[in-house]
């Protein structure tokens, strides 16, 4: 079986790994690297508790084949905050008790980051649309809603206060 | 094409623990050198909750912070007996326990720092952020790290407490078929609002009304948390979920996996009102009773009853799926 070295920058920090064929990118992220934010749900691509994002866009990592992503740029739930300042997507979500047991909370916010990047003023439907990858099975949708569309007030407000 | 209206109501009592065996659950609160408060329990946090729920019950009553309390539920081969996470038993059974341990616990820590600061340690009172202080003299005080210190390496004392719920086995009355089975029931009820399509037979939930008399709520927000979210799985039971054509048909049971599984997303939510009432059951550790299994309850019948109301069609089956709707629709026009 070849095994490949995939050099990547997970975080912002350059990593390296060996990855056999058939080694999704979450694997790699949990067991190689030891980035245990995203979850392994249902290793199908349907719960959404894996997403991160590659080269910016959401991805459900459990279907990335590893191999593929040499020479990307990987975010996962573990880069979001900067120390222990938690980024406003985290903060909307702790304040708005938008999480239970906290399981698909990793994926839930990777969707939301992705979101606020491209769409800085989302409606609840875009919202809605946004994370209708991610199951939840606690909460109910509602706060988790509520959350993101909080944060974004968030960021706005921080960039009308730095301009 | 028309979209037809209805609302309907359901309620539902509900029982907290059970009571096959005997129903107990136990807890072993100890202090380390540093003065935090080891409750070690076997009782498992599915995610609903019941670390933070256990440790608010450990830390006011020792009177002490939560950030001083460390719940350890790691193993249950070595852990204190608890029967398990279910039957909506979590929060009342091992509270309680809790509670006994950390009286017992409690008591040992204002002993040791009577002896510390030469005073009765029935003089003495917990100040809720981390001392023991003199009754009328706040001046006078120790800090728990400095007691558990003291315990450790100066008087040669445990700081520790045993605590355990037991709901014993009842038997019933063979003359009556009376018994006591459970510990105490709390109460809900649902209002639903639906939206029933005449032509494609789909049915949205717009919004429910909910109010539950659940004791004591010891996490408000929590408690508000369970309400809705389980509400949200009623609808899924309701008008989404089935284990068809996985079980029975052709496995030993469920549905494979989740793109097989039918729920209700971000976008097919209700809106929700949600109401708590606090009665206090005396049984209850601070009066709390189980909010577990029953809040996906009462959103089921209250969702059929709405159905009925829109259109007229009974549905006794779930989920009530477009087609059931449809069939109930010709055979009330074929009537």
């Amino acid at each position: 079986m070849t095994v490949t070295i995939v050099n990547l920058k997970v975080n912002g920090v350059d990593q390296a790994f060996m990855a056999r064929p058939g080694t999704t990118l979450l694997l790699a992220l949990r067991e190689q690297l030891g980035l245990t934010g995203a979850k392994r749900g249902c290793a199908q691509g349907a719960c959404g508790s894996c997403t991160v994002l590659l080269d910016g866009a959401p991805v459900v990592s459990c279907l990335v084949p590893a191999t593929t992503v040499d020479g990307a740029d990987i975010a996962t739930v573990e880069g979001l905050a900067d120390g222990q300042q938690l980024s406003d997507v985290q903060q909307a979500f702790l304040d708005g008790f938008a999480t239970q047991c906290g399981f698909c909370t990793p994926g839930m916010l990777m969707s939301a980051e992705a979101l606020l990047a491209r769409n800085p003023d989302p409606t609840a439907d875009e919202v809605n649309e946004a994370i209708s990858g991610n199951v939840c099975r606690c909460t109910g949708y509602a706060p988790i809603v509520s959350a993101i569309l909080d944060a974004a007030e968030r960021r706005r407000n921080r960039v009308e206060a730095t301009h | 094409m028309t979209l037809l209206r209805g609302r309907g109501y359901a309620s539902v009592n509900y029982p907290t623990g059970m009571n096959l065996g005997g129903d107990p659950s136990q807890a072993i609160i100890h202090a380390t050198t540093m003065g935090g408060f080891v409750v070690t329990l076997s009782s498992v946090d599915l995610g609903q909750g019941l670390k933070t729920v256990v440790a608010q019950c450990a830390a006011e009553t020792l009177g002490i912070p939560m950030e001083n309390v460390i719940i350890d539920t790691a193993d249950t081969d070595t852990g204190p007996h608890c029967m398990g996470t279910f039957a909506s038993r979590g929060t009342h059974r091992v509270g309680n326990a809790v509670i006994m341990a950390a009286r017992e616990a409690r008591e040992v820590m204002l002993q040791v720092a009577a002896d510390e600061l030469e005073v009765d340690a029935g003089d003495l009172e917990t100040d809720g952020t981390g001392f023991v202080r003199l009754k009328g003299s706040p001046a006078t005080k120790i800090h728990i790290s400095d007691i558990a210190l003291a315990a450790h390496f100066k008087q040669g004392k445990s700081i520790s407490g045993r605590g355990i719920f037991l709901k014993e086995r009842s038997y019933p009355v063979p003359e009556t078929g009376e018994m006591d089975p459970d510990s105490c029931q709390a109460h809900a009820c649902t209002v639903a609002e639906v939206e029933v399509d005449d032509e494609t037979g789909i049915v949205t939930v717009l919004r429910m009304y909910n109010t539950y008399e659940i004791g004591r709520a010891l996490n408000p927000a929590m408690v508000a948390q369970q309400v809705e979210g389980g509400a949200w799985m009623g609808v899924s039971h309701a008008i989404f979920e089935s284990t068809e054509p996985y079980y029975p048909a052709s496995r030993a049971h469920g549905p494979i996996d989740f793109c097989e599984y039918l729920m209700p997303g971000p976008a097919e939510i209700p809106v929700q009102t949600s109401v708590i009432l606090e009665r206090p059951a005396s049984n209850g550790p601070f009066g709390a009773k189980g909010i577990g299994e029953m809040t996906a309850n009462a959103p089921i019948p209250a969702i059929a009853n709405a159905i009925f109301d829109a259109c007229g069609v009974r549905l006794t089956t779930m989920p009530f799926t477009p087609e059931s709707v449809l069939r109930g629709l010709d055979a009330l026009r074929a009537a």
